[in-house]
């Protein structure tokens, strides 16, 4: 391992700029000229737009013009895709009515964008957001997800009892008749809450026409670039894709939020246009609280069959999801084939059936955010493993060891053939972190103090680097999911690589330009990470569902491959020797058995000035590009134990020790690695504690700003402690599994199933909050007073 | 329109302002210094703190005029003669930041905490950090290199 190659903690590159203030933004950008949007929201959660009157607004000074869903549907703009395909278990299609970017005819939820007006200035523009008339009819709302599909209301005319679809997964008779012959039968109900994604910068569009090109650039606060435009191009009509830039620069976090094509881009680009004017738009937090996706809103019934020694013999998943008021991008994805496909957990379970159905309700939409499916997945089958475990006196750990899968490959019954993995060894080196074995004692010491201890388990696994590209779109995906890649080098031998992976907040700058680095021997600061822009680089699919270390880095890999191959052969002719004799190392080339030898810069600079290559042979120059699919999806696993501290007076929970311990398969950068964990069980703590988006039945968000909605602050959560295992990942080059969603999919059940062993019940459902700790401490002392 | 003048990272600096423009409003858009984010719209999130007159304040809480004739350091200010702070240094030795959208908040604020408690304990830390929302590290780093930055600043290594 070099200093600054693969596996050292290298610090990073992009830190300069962002602890100095020079980081650039969305909201930092400016072009002359540039004039200002606000949206008008729809305040209520489903009402019939009757008439929009823009004569006060357009009396405001400084106001420029108010642009409504008429104007949008006069220019064919179309409407937001949804992008999976799901086919009900009735063989129909999914039923995904139009979602167009300002609403024409009805609103479907509070903060559904209803005009926007355009000013010279911010504040003038939102003067004439306030002055807007807007004439609703308000219609009853549904917003819980159990009432969808029995509710009166109708949020789309298109979908029946609200359901987007009624889909399945697995082998129902089999699933049926694994029960019939169970000794044991676990059940549980319980409710994913729906959270606020909340990456602190707020989402953000600036949008600009050049009418000498008839082109648009759009700088945004994008995790995919490629993507929107893409999908501005095929579905919303707004420009081919060769008149359309998209930028995305720096962006401060996204976890998913960022992924999604929204209204309020759309509408900046195409409204430059019109205004002939840049459209520059920031969200209010609180704007975000209502109008960026949210995630997770399942309600799930299980059950899980055991045989007499603890052995699964099947399991029966029934869920729905709650897709809000529209299918967003990815939404129909997620519930499905991202959720319904890790239900196997770490197991090795005979027959699977689980049924998803898919609502509508006045509600934001809901997406993807961080683990996107997995999470649900894993809280479901961890939190009822915990409670078989309970429920048949086997220690929880003990039950897990019994059905872990041990033989890999491993085909479980939902799809997924996991590839690689040791969960014996996470599980092991957790319990010896945590020193399970000394937990009775610990426990005795906080009774002794008034306080209710207790240890819980998540032993996880997700799906990451979502491939291959056949297999997802043989599932309905819209998009092919590879990456691409090129390495160009300079004539002086430094090195620029353009990736269609995005950061923001994963440190790409530093690990890609490790991996760089490490092959060709010079150091990370001769390398450079381009990325972000789709003028620069081609295309590419962008950063989530953590893939760009293994979907990403693979096609930096491959292209560095090429590269290589290609200097080999300048330094063959170069050194007047076969190409097969030349070898590469250390960022030297040699001629095999002699001192005859190159360095890098000499060899990329003779690339160029050709003078010594034969180039009726070679082509001058040192620039090459990959496209990389992988051959699988990459199985992160591990084991996050999870120790609490109850203190029954206030019923405030203390998480006195969290240890994670991971199997993320080769790790670039351990130090960056880490703090994605952290960052992660920080977001699954958050939703097991305190995190709640919470409406009341008139369909407000009543958690809509951070005075109501539980983020997670730095007195909320302890320090963690970490631990690694690894077995390579056998479907990419590196040996990445990825590692950015690991820690808020594990976490909810660890630290769930602590609260209720300290509980000594079941009963207690996401969030945690002092006041529902406190009722079920009470609520069962009076039940057993009362036995 | 108001004029307000100020000394912002030890320059003179007069602007025209609406009286309902905020501080972080006349730093950002009319000095152009955008270290200085806005995450929030009710004073929550810390990403906007700035010294006022050699105090932590939230620039989303105060207007321009009130600041008139003060000094204010923006996180553009904090390296002195090229060389970063040592707080600075230390969140990017610890890894302090991810996405770098809280970043300047934090550090302005973990100035502010070690000019008035010197070296404190990481409860205290965490404690001081409730006004300052990071949703990517979950704060263990941030903490961490809050306590080295602190240890450097009072003459520690
Ligand atoms: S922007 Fe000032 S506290 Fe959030
Ligand atoms: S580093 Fe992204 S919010 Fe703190």
């Amino acid at each position: 391992m070099t200093a600054t190659g693969i596996g050292a903690a290298v610090p990073r590159k992009e830190d300069k700029r962002f602890i100095t203030g020079a980081g650039h933004y969305t909201d930092d950008m400016n072009r002359p000229g540039q004039a200002y949007a606000y949206f008008v929201r729809s305040p209520y959660a489903h009402a019939w737009v009757k008439g929009i009157d823009a004569r006060s607004a357009l009396a405001v000074d400084g106001v420029l013009s108010v642009l409504t869903g008429e104007n949008l549907a006069a220019d064919s703009i179309g409407g937001l895709p949804a992008g999976w395909a799901i086919t009900s278990k009735d063989g129909s299609p999914m039923v995904t009515p139009p979602h167009p970017c300002l609403a024409q005819g009805k609103v479907r939820y509070v903060g559904d964008p209803v005009a926007v007006v355009i000013a010279e200035t911010q504040k003038a523009a939102r003067d004439g957001g306030d002055a807007l008339s807007v004439d609703y009819e308000i219609l009853d709302a549904v917003t819980e997800t159990g009432q969808a599909q029995t509710a009166s209301v109708r949020v789309h005319d298109e979908a029946p009892r609200n359901t987007a679809f009624e889909w399945e997964i697995g082998d129902k008779a089999a699933t049926d008749a694994a029960f019939a012959a169970a000794k044991h039968v676990t059940t549980i109900d319980i409710v994913n809450n729906r959270l606020v994604p909340n990456a602190i910068e707020p989402r953000a569009a600036l949008g600009e026409f050049d009418p000498g090109t008839d082109s648009f650039t759009l700088y945004t606060t994008s995790q995919n670039p490629h993507v929107a435009r893409l999908v501005m191009s095929a579905f919303l009509n707004i420009a081919p894709e060769h008149k359309l830039r998209v930028i995305a620069p720096d962006v401060g976090g996204g976890f998913g939020s960022k992924i999604y094509v929204y209204p309020e881009e759309t509408v900046c680009v195409w409204a430059s246009r019109k205004v002939g004017r840049p459209v520059k738009w920031t969200a209010e937090r609180s704007e975000s609280f209502l109008s960026d996706a949210h995630g997770r809103d399942h309600i799930t019934h299980a059950e899980l069959a055991l045989d007499e020694r603890g052995k699964f013999l099947g399991f029966r998943v029934k869920t729905v999801a709650n897709l809000g008021g529209y299918a967003s991008l990815f939404a129909t994805g997620v519930p499905t084939y991202l959720y319904a496909t890790l239900l196997s957990g770490q197991y090795d379970i005979p027959a699977i059936h689980a049924e998803v159905d898919a609502v509508y309700t006045n509600t934001t939409p809901v997406d993807a955010y961080r683990g996107a499916g997995r999470p649900e997945a894993t809280f479901v089958i961890e939190r009822i493993v915990e409670v078989a475990a309970r429920e048949m006196g086997v220690d929880p750990a003990t039950l897990r060891k019994r059905n872990f899968v041990k033989k890999f490959p491993h085909q479980t019954p939902v799809i997924m053939l996991y590839d690689a993995g040791d969960y014996g060894a996470s599980l092991a080196k957790a319990m010896e972190l945590i020193d399970y074995k000394g937990f009775a004692k610990r426990r005795r010491k906080s009774a002794k103090n008034g306080k209710l201890r207790g240890i819980g388990f998540s032993t996880y696994i997700e799906a990451c680097g979502i491939a291959p590209s056949q297999a997802v779109g043989s599932l309905g995906a819209g998009v092919g999911l590879w990456e691409s890649a090129e390495v160009r080098v300079n004539p002086t031998g430094n090195v620029e690589v353009l990736t269609g992976s995005h950061s923001h907040g994963q440190g790409h700058e530093t690990t890609f330009a490790q991996l760089v680095s490490d092959r060709l021997g010079i150091p990370i600061d001769q390398v450079e990470i381009v990325h972000g822009d789709t003028d620069k680089v081609q295309f590419g699919m962008g950063t989530y569902g953590s893939r760009s270390g293994a979907v990403g880095m693979s096609a930096i890999d491959r292209a560095l491959d090429k590269v290589i191959d290609k200097a080999k052969k300048v330094a063959s002719h170069l050194m007047e020797a076969d190409p097969g004799d030349i070898e590469f190392k250390e960022g030297s080339f040699t001629v095999a058995g002699t001192d005859k030898s190159m360095a890098w810069a000499e060899v990329s600079l003779n690339a160029y000035t050709a003078h010594g290559i034969s180039t009726a042979e070679l082509e001058p120059g040192l620039k090459e590009g990959a496209f990389y699919d992988p051959t699988n999806f990459t199985f992160p696993a591990g084991c996050h134990i999870c120790e609490v501290e109850i203190d029954e007076d206030t019923g405030v929970t203390e998480i006195v020790d969290y240890v994670a311990v991971d199997d993320f398969g080769t790790v670039i950068n351990p130090m960056i690695v880490e703090g994605q964990v952290h960052g992660g069980v920080a977001q699954g703590v958050g939703q097991a504690l305190i995190e709640n988006a919470v409406y009341d039945e008139s369909g407000q968000l009543v958690s809509g700003s951070y005075m109501d909605y539980g983020m997670p602050r730095a007195d909320d959560l302890p320090s963690f402690r970490l631990g690694f295992t690894m077995t390579e990942c056998p479907s990419n080059p590196l040996g990445i599994k990825g590692c950015g969603e690991a820690g808020a999919i594990a976490a909810p059940a660890a630290v769930i199933n602590a609260i209720t062993d300290a509980l000594g019940h079941e009963d207690i459902s996401m969030p945690a909050t002092p006041q529902k700790v406190w009722q079920a401490v009470r609520s069962h002392r009076f039940a057993e007073a009362a036995e | 329109m108001p004029t307000v003048a100020m000394t912002v990272n030890a320059k003179s600096v007069s602007g025209e302002v609406e009286t309902r423009t905020l501080l972080v409003e006349f730093v950002r858009d009319q000095l152009r210094l955008t270290g200085t984010h806005v995450g929030c719209d009710t004073s929550q999130c810390g990403a906007c703190v700035v010294h006022v007159d050699g105090r932590a304040v939230k620039s989303c809480t105060m207007l321009a005029v009130q600041c008139d004739g003060a000094s204010v350091t923006t996180i553009e200010g904090l390296a002195a003669n090229g060389e970063l702070h040592p707080m600075q240094a230390a969140f990017r030795e610890h890894h302090g930041l991810q996405c770098g959208f809280c970043t300047p908040g934090m550090i302005m604020s973990a100035v502010d905490i070690v000019n008035r408690l010197g070296v404190p304990s990481e409860e205290t830390i965490r404690e001081e950090l409730e006004g300052n929302i990071c949703r990517c590290t979950g704060y263990h780093n941030i903490v961490k290199a809050i306590g080295a930055g602190a240890r450097v600043m009072n003459g520690g290594t």
